[in-house]
């Protein structure tokens, strides 16, 4: 939601998605300011995964997939025929549920964005995977063995190398399908932190199944059931004041 | 407590049994080849590897049969490998999966499985006579290829099959197209598995009978094949002579194991260069 100056970042109208018969979205409208955090709750199978993968058309891949309604980046409908899928991907990056390195070097897997789009340059590679890791917090950690293997990385510094590996291709919009799910805590507060930093200069849309953390880290907070969009208002608003009993029941953990 | 102990006796049973079943395989397998290198040994000889046969190929050498091997296995390579790998690609990681993909792969599956006689004979149909290459070792070339093409889309596939979808995924959402998402993050993981599963696939070839008998392998031949059109020795077939074609049968037989252990031989080596690709890729990928 825009606080009414400035227009959203990335938006949904209307949003319906179907895997085959079965309908996983139902009128899903979203509306995520820019340099703010959004985050989308609620229980298993509410369809908040596959929400936040309309935003960058990840479902594309997916056979036997529909969808209704329209998603607006920038004003500009993301499924216009004059929209090139691998540049929006490029736009609107991701970060997946399990953290998912590339069997390369630490090096190589934050260059690889760079690469695939003709970056040949080790002097500008170098400059971009620093930049990168430091943005993601991890530069310190890694900077002696940038060489290494990135599966040698512990769960928490391979979701921060995910992310820094997002950052390197400088996306607009970063979307988070619930990065923390699969490391521990200490991990997880430092990943908080971190998205805490940047939204200074991203837009940040989070999928989590933990309330606390939406809590802690957004500003916008959308909580979904079965598809739908229960609510969608500021998080304190959404937390201390929900508008709607399912809301309630779901954040004082009536069910879930 | 007592039933504690019935479990352990029960899989100290089972396990057993497992064994059991296990070093009777390998006994089979060691007899075979103990039996084979003891009777064929003798013969292996220098001249047996680099002499043509003489004397009604009661002596002389087998070196006709092992160089048309190696000529058919290698046209052979040249038909499956390149198009095997391609379709599997093309299956695995760009068809949509339907009905219709399902039916293909099927159909794939069922053709491995189609007695190697019936290749052969289709080979005779299409090669042979309708597209002209005659009894020659390109004919028998290209059957054996036909016949090995199921078995490399098949292991192709299998290995791509086990490259996580997330790199694909990942790749995808870094703003790659497919085609740079599968060379650079699928086939590097894949290409490994991929040429195991094919080298295999050869050395099955290579020790073939029937897909050559009808298509290009010749009886007897002093010399070696000067083009593609010419026909050729093969072990196998040459083997087969030996042992069942011949009218002098006791004299050639220590000959016929010969044959028997190099082809043995030349096939275990295939599949040991197959474990030597796999292991060297694996680690330089580590």
């Amino acid at each position: 939601m825009s606080d009414g100056t400035m227009p959203p970042k990335i938006e949904t109208e209307d949003l319906n998605f179907y895997y085959g018969p079965a309908r996983a979205l139902n009128k899903v409208s979203i509306a995520c300011a820019a340099n703010r955090v959004t985050a989308i709750i609620g229980p298993s199978g509410c369809g908040k995964s596959t929400f936040i993968r309309t935003l960058n058309r990840m479902n594309d891949v997916i056979p036997g997939i529909r969808m209704e309604g329209t998603i607006l980046l920038d004003g500009k409908n993301i499924h216009d025929p004059d929209v090139d899928v691998v540049e929006l991907r490029r736009r609107v990056g991701m970060v997946f549920q399990k953290p998912n390195p590339f069997p390369k070097s630490i090096f190589d897997n934050i260059a690889y964005g760079l690469r695939i789009n003709g970056m040949r340059e080790r002097r500008k590679l170098e400059e971009v995977v620093e930049k990168s890791l430091r943005g993601s917090a991890l530069w310190d950690e890694v900077k002696d063995r940038l060489n290494e293997n990135a599966f040698a990385l512990s769960g928490g510094q391979q979701q921060r190398l995910c992310i820094a590996r997002a950052l390197a291709v400088e996306p607009e919009v970063i979307l988070f399908d619930e990065p923390c799910s699969a490391i521990d805590p200490i991990a997880t507060a430092k990943i908080e932190d971190l998205i805490q930093t940047l939204k200074k200069s991203y837009t940040v849309v989070i999928v989590t199944h933990n309330m606390q953390q939406a809590a802690r880290v957004s500003d916008f907070t959308a909580f979904m059931m079965l598809g739908e969009l229960i609510e969608f208002d500021a998080t304190e608003k959404v937390f201390t004041n929900p508008a709607s009993k399912l809301t309630e029941d779901y954040i004082t953990g009536r069910f879930g | 407590m007592k039933q504690a102990t019935q479990k352990k006796v029960t899989q100290f049973l089972g396990f057993f049994l497992l064994r059991a079943c296990l070093y009777l395989v390998l006994a089979v397998l060691l007899l075979f080849l103990y039996d084979i290198g003891r009777k064929g040994g003798g013969a292996i000889s220098w001249e047996f590897l680099t002499q043509v046969p003489r004397k009604g190929m009661t002596q002389g050498g087998i070196f006709p049969a092992i160089f048309g091997t190696f000529l058919v296995t290698l046209i052979t390579a040249i038909l499956a490998v390149p198009l095997g790998m391609c379709a599997a690609i093309y299956l695995n990681e760009y068809a949509r999966q339907g009905h219709l993909t399902r039916l293909i792969r099927l159909s794939i599956r069922n053709l491995s499985g189609v007695p190697s006689i019936v290749y052969g004979l289709f080979g005779v149909i299409l090669f042979v006579n309708i597209m002209r290459f005659g009894t020659s070792v390109l004919s028998a070339g290209l059957t054996l290829g036909l016949m090995t093409l199921p078995w490399t889309i098949t292991a192709s596939e299998e290995a791509l099959k086990t490259v996580p979808n997330s790199y694909r995924e990942g790749a995808l959402a870094l703003g790659a197209t497919k085609w740079q998402s599968i060379r650079t993050n699928v086939l590097p993981y894949a290409v490994p598995g991929m040429l195991t599963g094919t080298v295999l696939g050869l050395a099955r070839a290579a020790g073939e009978t029937a897909p050559i008998l009808f298509t290009g392998a010749a009886f007897f031949l002093p010399y070696l094949p000067k083009s593609l059109g010419d026909q050729f020795m093969a072990l196998p077939y040459h083997l087969y002579i030996m042992a069942t074609q011949h009218h002098q049968i006791e004299q050639v037989r220590p000959l016929a194991y010969g044959t028997a252990l190099v082809l043995i031989v030349l096939v275990l080596g295939m599949n040991m260069t197959a474990v030597v690709i796999r292991f060297r890729l694996r680690r330089k990928r580590r």
